[in-house]
C-alpha cells in the first residue's frame, strides 16, 4: 500500500529549477533511497514532502487522500518525520528536552504555555527511545556534549515520538565513521521491522545498495530512474546519476616526494593531542586515519593556529616557526579545509565568489587592499567550473547551495590560494561519486605539483587510495605511521592500530 | 549574475522613497521647507546624524552583537574638551588634531575591551556613555565653555558654494567610508567577520583587528561630530548629543543593516540619517509641539523598520 504519494512536484528557486515534475511514492514497510549528484534536488524534494517548503505545483497524497502540508509540524502530525541534512538540535538543552521540543508532555489535561512539564515522564520515555535505537547515554546529558553520531540518535528519537509511518533521512551517514554508520543502518532495519518506512539519502552507494528495497535516481531535478532490489548495480546507478560514464582514478601519478616541508615534534594540547610528531614532504599525501576522538582534527587545529599548542615545535622547511593564529599559518603557506562547512568553512550570507576568494584577498587585490572584482570573478568562476559547483552564478548566496556544493566551495577557497601545505579534514563529506573521483584526482595532482597534503578521512578506502603514507592515531597518540607506497596497507592493518595497539617503532617512519 | 546587485539596489529603495515622499509632503504643507536657510539647517542635521551613523554601521557590521552606545556622550565630551583646549591657549589646529586622536583612543579602548577582554560591546560602551557624559560635566562644572576663536567657528557655521562645511565633510567621509566598506579587503573582511566569525578566522581574517578598527572609526567620527557641534554652537556644551547614539543606530536600521552583523551599507546609513533629520525638521516646520517630537520619531522608526522587514520577507519567498 502506498503510504505517501506525490505527483508532478515542481519547485523553482530564482535561476534554478530544483525539482522538475517529480513523482514519488513510499510504500508500506520499505526502505527507499534517493540518489543523485550534488544539487540534483534530493533535499529540496524531501523538504517539500515534509512540509518545510511548499511546491510550486504538484499533488501530495497520504493514505490515498490528497492533502498538503502547511508546516513541518503538520506533516509530523500526519505521520511523516524527517532528519535533515544539517542537524537541528538545540545545543543548550538536554537530549530529553530536545526529543520533546514543541511536543512537551505536561501535567494535567490541557497543554498551554504555562502548563507544568511532566519531566519525569519525558525523561523516562526518552530513555526508552534512546535504548530502542541502541544509544547508551543519559537523556539528561546536554546535546552540546554529544558526538555527531549521538546527536543523530537524538534526532531519530525525536522523529519517533509521534509514532510516524515514514521517516526521511537526508544524508544521515555523511559525517559518521564506518562503525557508526553500521549501527545507524541497523537502526534503520529495526525501524522497518517495526513497520516504519524509511527514505534514505546517501552518496555512499555501497550503503544504499546494501540497505534499500528500492532506489530512485534523480538528475537535474528530474526523476530519471528507479531500480528494484534485484536490479541493483553500481554502474547502472552511477550512469543514471551522472548521465555518462565516470572514470575512476587509479591512485596512479607517482612522484618521488621531495624535501621535508613540514615537521611537527611532540605537539601537545590538553589530553587530546599527546606528543604527536611526524614529517611531510613535498609531493606527498599523508593520510590520517583513526576513530572518532583520535585527535586528528585537534592536531591539525594546532598546526593551523586555531588552538594554541601547549607544547612541541613546528618546523617549516627546517625553520622553527611560531604559529599563534590562522593568519600566521596562511602567511606560512598552510591552508586548511575544515570539517564543519557551515560553522568553520563558509560565511553563509556571503556569495560563492566572496567565500572562494576570502583567503586569497590580500594576494589578489590591487596593492593588497583594493578589491579587484575582475580577478575575483575569474578565480571563482574557474573553480566553479573545475569542481562543477552547481550554482546559477558566482554571485549566488552560499546559503542557497546544496550541501555538497557548499562543501565544494570550501575546497575551492583553499585550492585558490597558493598554499604549499594543504590540510584537508574530511574533504569529500557529502560529495557525490563523480565529483569525489574528480577531487581525488585533484588531490593527487596537487601532490604532483610539489605540494604537501595532509588528509584526514574517516573513509578508509579514501585514505588507502590517496595516501603515500598513513598516520594512524588513537586517543591523541600516533600508534603507527605506515608506508603505503611500496606495499599497500590494508584496512585490517589500519583498524588494528586505530584501536590502540602500538607499532613497534611507533612515532618514527 | 546580477541577483545580488539587484537585491542591493532594492534594499535602499524603500527608505529613499520614504524620504522623498516625506520631503514632498512637508513642502506642500509648508513651502518654507524649500528655503535655502531651512535646507542648510537640514543639511547640518543630516551631517551630524549621518557621520555618527557611518561609525555605527562599521561597528554593527563587525558582528558578534557589537554596538556602540557611546557616540552621544563622546560628542559632548570632545566638544567640551576642544573648547577647553582652545580657551587655554592651545592653537585651533592642534586642539582639533588632539581631540581627533583622543576620540580614536576611545574607539581603541572599546576595541580592546571587546576583542581582548571579551567584554560585551553593549556593556563597555554603556560605561563610556555615562563616564564621558560625566566627565564633560566635571570639566565644565556644568557650564558651557565659551569664547572660542573665530577660525574654529568655520567648521560648523561656514558654507562653501552655499553648502555647509559640515555637509562637505559628510560627503567626503561618506565617499571614503563607502569605498572602504565595498571596495577594499578591509570591508570584505569586516563583513566576513560579522557574517561568521569562526569561518573568517579559519580563512586567515584577523577578526580582532578588524573589529578594533571598526570601533576606532566610530570613536573618530563621534569626536569629529563633537568638534562640529561645538563649532556650530560656538561653545562647549556638556549637555549636547543626548540620545544621538540611538538616532545613529536607528538610522542604520532604517537603512537596512542587519543587527546580527555582516550586512549593511554606508549609503543606507546616510538615507536613514536623512529620514530622521528630515522628520525632525518637518515636525518643527509643521508646528508640532516639541513634546510630541520624540513620540512621532519613535513611531516612525518602528513602522519604517517593520515595513522594510516585512517587505523583504515577502520578496524572498
Ligand atoms: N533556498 C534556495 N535558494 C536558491 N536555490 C536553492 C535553494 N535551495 C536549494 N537551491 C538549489 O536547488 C538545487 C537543488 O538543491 P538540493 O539541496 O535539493 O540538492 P541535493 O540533491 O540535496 O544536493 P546535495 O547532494 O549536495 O545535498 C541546487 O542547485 C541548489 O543550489
Ligand atoms: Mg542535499
Amino acid at each position: 500500500m502506498e503510504l505517501l504519494k506525490a505527483k508532478g512536484i515542481v519547485k523553482n528557486f530564482p535561476g534554478v529549477l530544483a525539482v522538475d515534475n517529480v513523482d514519488f511514492e513510499v510504500n508500506e514497510n520499505e526502505i527507499v533511497s534517493i540518489v543523485g549528484e550534488n544539487g540534483a534536488g534530493k533535499s529540496t524534494l524531501i523538504k517539500i514532502l515534509t512540509g518545510v517548503l511548499q511546491p510550486d505545483s504538484g499533488q501530495i497524497f497520504v493514505n490515498n487522500k490528497e492533502t498538503g502540508f502547511r508546516s513541518p509540524v503538520d506533516a509530523f502530525e500526519k505521520g511523516i518525520s524527517v532528519i535533515h541534512q544539517e542537524l537541528n538540535l538545540c545545543d543548550n538543552l538536554t537530549a530529553a528536552e530536545n526529543i520533546f521540543l514543541t511536543f512537551e508532555v505536561v501535567k494535567g489535561k490541557k497543554r498551554t504555555l504555562s502548563s507544568r512539564l511532566n519531566e519525569d515522564y519525558m525523561r523516562k520515555k526518552s530513555a526508552e527511545l534512546l535504548d530502542l535505537v541502541g544509544a547508551h547515554f543519559s537523556p539528561n546529558v546536554l546535546v552540546r556534549e554529544l558526538t555527531t553520531a549521538q546527536k543523530q540518535m537524538v534526532e531519530i528519537c525525536k522523529a519517533l515520538i509521534k509514532e510516524p509511518k515514514i521517516i526521511f533521512m537526508d544524508e544521515p551517514t555523511s559525517s559518521l565513521t564506518i562503525e557508526e554508520t553500521r549501527k545507524l543502518l541497523e537502526v534503520i532495519h529495526m525501524l522497518k521491522a517495526r513497520g516504519i518506512s524509511v527514505v534514505f539519502v546517501s552518496h555512499r552507494l555501497d550503503e544504499v545498495t546494501q540497505i534499500s528495497d528500492r532506489i530512485i535516481i534523480m538528475r537535474d531535478g528530474k526523476r530519471v530512474g528507479e531500480l528494484k532490489r534485484e536490479e541493483f548495480d553500481m554502474d547502472t546507478i552511477i550512469k543514471l546519476m551522472v548521465g555518462r560514464e565516470v572514470e575512476f582514478f587509479p591512485r596512479g601519478i607517482e612522484v618521488l616526494p621531495g624535501e621535508t616541508i613540514l615537521e611537527v615534534r611532540n605537539l601537545r594540547w590538553k589530553n587530546k593531542v599527546k606528543d604527536v610528531s611526524f614529517q611531510v614532504r613535498k609531493g606527498e599525501v599523508l593520510g590520517f586515519a583513526g576513530l572518532v576522538g583520535a585527535g586528528r582534527t585537534e592536531t591539525m587545529l594546532l598546526i593551523f593556529g586555531i588552538n594554541k599548542k601547549e607544547g612541541g615545535e613546528i618546523f617549516i622547511k627546517g625553520n622553527k616557526v611560531n604559529i599563534e593564529k590562522p593568519l600566521d599559518a596562511t602567511r606560512l603557506g598552510i591552508g586548511l579545509v575544515p570539517e564543519d562547512r557551515k560553522l568553520q568553512g563558509l560565511v553563509l550570507r556571503m556569495t560563492v565568489n566572496d567565500n572562494v576568494v576570502l583567503p586569497s584577498l590580500p594576494v589578489i587585490s590591487n596593492h593588497g587592499w583594493v578589491l579587484n572584482d575582475r580577478k575575483e570573478r575569474a578565480i571563482s568562476e574557474d573553480f566553479v567550473r573545475k569542481l562543477s559547483i552547481k550554482t546559477p552564478s558566482v554571485y549566488q548566496i552560499a546559503e542557497n547551495l546544496s550541501g555538497g556544493n557548499q562543501q565544494k566551495t570550501v575546497l575551492a577557497k583553499w585550492l585558490a590560494t597558493n598554499a604549499e601545505i594543504l590540510i584537508f579534514d574530511e574533504p569529500t563529506r557529502g560529495i557525490d561519486v563523480a565529483t569525489k573521483a574528480e577531487i581525488h584526482r585533484m588531490i593527487r595532482e596537487l601532490a604532483a605539483q610539489g605540494k604537501a597534503v595532509l588528509m584526514i578521512s574517516s573513509e578508509l578506502p579514501e585514505v588507502l587510495n590517496l595516501s603515500d603514507r598513513i598516520v594512524v592515531m588513537w586517543e591523541g597518540e600516533i600508534t603507527a605511521i605506515l608506508d603505503n607506497r611500496s606495499k599497500k596497507v590494508t584496512q585490517e592493518e589500519i583498524m588494528y592500530y586505530a584501536s590502540g595497539r602500538l607499532k613497534q617503532n611507533g612515532g618514527q617512519a | 549574475m546580477t541577483t545580488r546587485r539587484r537585491q542591493k539596489g532594492f534594499r535602499e529603495l524603500g527608505p529613499l522613497i520614504a524620504f522623498m515622499s516625506l520631503a514632498i509632503f512637508t513642502t506642500v504643507l509648508n513651502p518654507r521647507f524649500l528655503t535655502a536657510f531651512n535646507l542648510q539647517a537640514l543639511g547640518r542635521q543630516i551631517a551630524i546624524f549621518g557621520l555618527l551613523a557611518i561609525g555605527e554601521t562599521f561597528v554593527i557590521i563587525s558582528g558578534g552583537g557589537a554596538i556602540d552606545l557611546a557616540p552621544g556622550s563622546v560628542v559632548a565630551l570632545t566638544g567640551v574638551m576642544v573648547a577647553w583646549l582652545m580657551t587655554h591657549g592651545v592653537p585651533v589646529s592642534v586642539s582639533v588634531i588632539l581631540i581627533l586622536l583622543f576620540s580614536l583612543g576611545i574607539g581603541a579602548w572599546h576595541g580592546v575591551f571587546v576583542t581582548k577582554l571579551k567584554v560585551p560591546a553593549f556593556i563597555i560602551t554603556l560605561g563610556t556613555l555615562t563616564i564621558a557624559r560625566g566627565m564633560a560635566a566635571v570639566i565644565t562644572k556644568g557650564w558651557p565653555v565659551i569664547g572660542l576663536p573665530n577660525s574654529f567657528l568655520i567648521i560648523g557655521q561656514a558654507d562653501f558654494l552655499k553648502i555647509p562645511i559640515s555637509v562637505w565633510t559628510l560627503i567626503m567621509i561618506t565617499l571614503i567610508a563607502d569605498f572602504f566598506l565595498r571596495r577594499t579587503v578591509y570591508g570584505k573582511h569586516l563583513r566576513a567577520a560579522g557574517g561568521n566569525e569562526v569561518a573568517a578566522r579559519f580563512s586567515g581574517v584577523n577578526v580582532d583587528l578588524v573589529r578594533m578598527i571598526a570601533f576606532m572609526v566610530s570613536g573618530f567620527l563621534s569626536g569629529l561630530v563633537g568638534i562640529i557641534v561645538a563649532s556650530r554652537l560656538s561653545q562647549g556644551q556638556p549637555g549636547v548629543g543626548n540620545m544621538y547614539e540611538l538616532y545613529a543606530i536607528a538610522s542604520t536600521v532604517i537603512g537596512g543593516i542587519s543587527l546580527t552583523g555582516g550586512e549593511g551599507s554606508v549609503l543606507g546609513a546616510i538615507v536613514g540619517a536623512s529620514i530622521i533629520s528630515l522628520l525632525w525638521n518637518a515636525l518643527v516646520l509643521l508646528n508640532v509641539s516639541t513634546y510630541w517630537h520624540n513620540v512621532v520619531i519613535g513611531i516612525v522608526i518602528v513602522v519604517a523598520v517593520t515595513l522594510d522587514i516585512v517587505r523583504r520577507r515577502i520578496a524572498s519567498r
